[in-house]
């Protein structure tokens, strides 16, 4: 590897995305548009959320009303727990979207009919979740007449402000698009217009090339990172809870198995156009099986191992967790190592089929 | 000849895509600062051996030794010793041209004042100087073409490929471009020129006729045309196209072509000429036939057995 090679080949790169006027809106231009279009998000009902109940009651009726609410479907108890910090606990790592409790006054409560009998503490992060528990609120109890039989708790989104859910999940969609799209169509049009000829014909050695090109575009999805988070602050207010460096650590890995992606779809096209096709072509099944546009609870098991293949599910369980749960690395490393192995391997199917030949 | 004066020593190679077979067990010599012509119609392989003489394409078969490195093994190697001008413009229409030529220099591994004296000695020698910051996209062909050539010898390599380098370009320019070429082939240069241009082959030193994959001619312009079976008559008589068609099918007419009120008719053989003459009494007209110059198109006919244009 020489790096006067590699850095001539950024340099000139820089001086190409300077000049393309286009690819230079679309950096910027892309985030913007859709971070407002989606800020307005969709709703939807789940079925089979993973749940844990905290029955400090313990009595025949809480046991009754357990089994009630358990046989809606609309949750699915995990976990029994005996106290109350491992509710804060699990959802925090995302092991349950939602926590049943019943209070060690649940008789009493029903007896004198002044606040429901029941708490549902909801993962507030998950947009989905927070829409079924509204219908559980409504569910009619055993032993209540009155309106709302389930209080619920909206942990980390409490206004239930639709943007905190969608930013986050954005933040990765905007970055599979843009990374996976550009580098594809950037290496298929040296190989369209005739440079790679020349280059090839050239010392340059195929790593120097793609990481040459790569390079660029990892900044450039640093930048587009940072214009989302700040423009969701500005708009919607959209915090970060956990730590920023570590939102950035997941991010960078996003990027590079998303570029890595890119580089590998560009050994297989022939033409931008191809390659573009490609791109959505992967498009696609991450946005709608990630958990992004419908909810991952409510997916069938088939789809829900499919959608475990893909990087942006992992990246999106690290971006919501970080930013509205504040959750850290320690929790999360799981998603991590899965984002690492993804590096990893589309980095090895990219390098396997880039070769200094024409056939 | 000896051995070590050859460049490019190539034996029976060949290339198949599929069931295509583009290069059909080529033998190739080429000496030391010659100017090699590849002469044949489009299709007939010159893109293909070229690029595999520097190691673009793996041969299916055969050996090639170019400037020593044996070719697939050494192929890296010898991208640093050789100049590769394509046949389509290849360098960035979206750089300038001082920055496509400082990204091939960087490339190339060449330092960075050795650079800047390089490109501005290059720029001055190909008429470039006042075009330093233009985008290379908005340039003529012909001076696309001396940018091409530049980026191709920017360090100075001792075998230059060019793959019809003349193809989009104007007669002056390619006259002016063919005098570029001789200056490097004086300062030592091997180049190994493809084209389809008969004034071209005319002005290399040695050149091979390709045909469907295959070298069916090898030698100076001279030696092939004084090898010729047979010579070109011309026909001069008032009613050609008449002539023309008495001696259509004639076994020993490999090519007919009219000039002006004269037809020159190519023979495979010498000693047709009372032949010729007798077929043309008979079909009543009344001609006078003399010996014509043989040319290399003469040649091309002989060895294909057909005009250059009618090829695919």
């Amino acid at each position: 590897m020489n790096l006067r090679r590699m850095g001539a080949i950024v340099l000139k790169e820089l001086r190409q995305l300077r000049r393309d006027k286009l690819t230079f809106v679309m950096i910027a231009g892309v985030p913007l548009l859709e971070l407002v279009l989606f800020g307005y998000a969709i709703n939807m009902d789940v079925r089979g959320i993973e749940a844990a109940v905290l029955d400090q009651a313990n009595t025949a009726q809480s046991r009754e009303a357990i089994a009630e609410i358990t046989s809606s479907q609309v949750i699915e108890v995990k976990y029994r727990l005996d106290n109350p910090q491992e509710i804060d606990r699990l959802l925090r790592e995302g092991s349950i979207s939602a926590a049943l409790v019943v209070p060690s006054d649940f008789e009493a409560r029903l007896q004198r009919r002044e606040r429901p009998p029941l708490q549902l503490v909801v993962d507030g992060s998950d947009q989905s979740v927070q829409a079924s528990a509204r219908q559980l609120a409504a569910y009619p109890l055993p032993g209540w007449s009155g309106a709302q039989g389930v209080e619920v708790v909206n942990f980390y989104n409490p206004e239930r402000l639709a943007p905190l859910n969608t930013v986050p999940g954005l933040l990765g969609v905007i970055l599979t698009m843009t990374m996976v799209l550009f580098t594809a169509v950037a290496l298929v049009r040296e190989r369209e217009h005739g440079n790679l000829e020349l280059l090839i014909a050239t010392p340059v050695s195929p790593w120097e090339l793609t990481i040459g090109k790569v390079l660029p575009f990892i900044g450039i999805g640093l930048i587009q990172v940072t214009v989302i988070l700040v423009v969701g602050h500005w708009l919607f207010e959209v915090p970060v809870r956990g730590s920023i460096l570590e939102l950035y650590g997941a991010s960078l890995l996003f990027i590079i198995a998303s570029l890595a992606l890119g580089v590998w779809l560009s050994t297989l096209a022939s033409t931008q156009f191809q390659a573009m096709q490609m791109a959505f072509f992967t498009f696609l099944p991450q946005i709608l099986l990630s958990g992004f546009m419908f909810p991952f609870a409510g997916m069938p098991k088939a789809a829900q191992w499919f959608a475990e293949f893909m990087p942006l599910t992992h990246y999106l369980r690290l971006s919501r967790g970080i930013m509205l749960r504040e959750a850290g690395l320690q929790e999360l490393w799981l998603e991590i190592l899965i984002l690492i192995v993804f590096c990893v391997a589309l980095l090895g199917l990219a390098v396997a089929r880039i070769h200094k030949r024409l056939d | 000849m000896n051995d070590t004066e050859l460049v490019i020593r190539a034996r029976g190679l060949s290339k198949r895509f599929g069931k295509l077979t583009a290069v059909d067990n080529l033998d190739l010599s080429v000496p030391r600062a010659e100017v090699f012509g590849f002469l044949g119609p489009n299709g007939c392989g010159k893109s293909t051996t070229i690029r595999m003489l520097c190691g673009l394409l793996q041969p299916s078969e055969g050996e090639v030794e170019v400037l020593g490195y044996q070719i697939p093994r050494d192929a890296e190697e010898l991208k640093r010793r050789i100049g590769y001008m394509t046949q389509k413009f290849s360098l960035y229409e979206d750089l300038t041209v001082q920055e496509n030529l400082e990204f091939l220099a960087a490339v190339q591994g060449i330092g960075r004042r050795e650079t800047r004296k390089r490109i501005d000695e290059l720029l001055e020698r190909y008429w470039l100087a006042d075009r330093r910051k233009q985008m290379a996209g908005t340039m003529s062909g012909g001076q696309k073409q001396r940018l091409a050539l530049a980026g191709a010898v920017l360090h100075k390599p001792d075998l230059l490929l060019l793959d019809e380098p003349t193809s989009a370009v104007d007669p002056q320019s390619r006259r002016e471009f063919w005098d570029s070429l001789f200056e490097l082939a004086e300062a030592g240069t091997t180049l190994l020129v493809s084209t389809h241009y008969m004034d071209e082959a005319e002005r290399c030193t040695r050149l091979g006729i390709l045909d469907a994959g295959r070298l069916v001619a090898d030698g100076s312009p001279r030696e092939l045309m004084d090898a010729l079976p047979g010579h070109p008559l011309l026909i001069e008589c008032a009613q050609p196209r008449e002539a023309q068609r008495a001696l259509q099918g004639h076994p020993q007419v490999l090519a007919m072509a009219q000039i002006g009120a004269t037809l020159r008719v190519l023979c495979a053989a010498d000693g047709v000429r009372d032949d010729i003459a007798a077929v043309l009494r008979r079909a009543g007209v009344n001609a006078e036939l003399r010996d014509g110059e043989a040319n290399l198109e003469d040649v091309f006919v002989a060895v294909t057995r057909k005009p250059l244009e009618a090829t695919p």
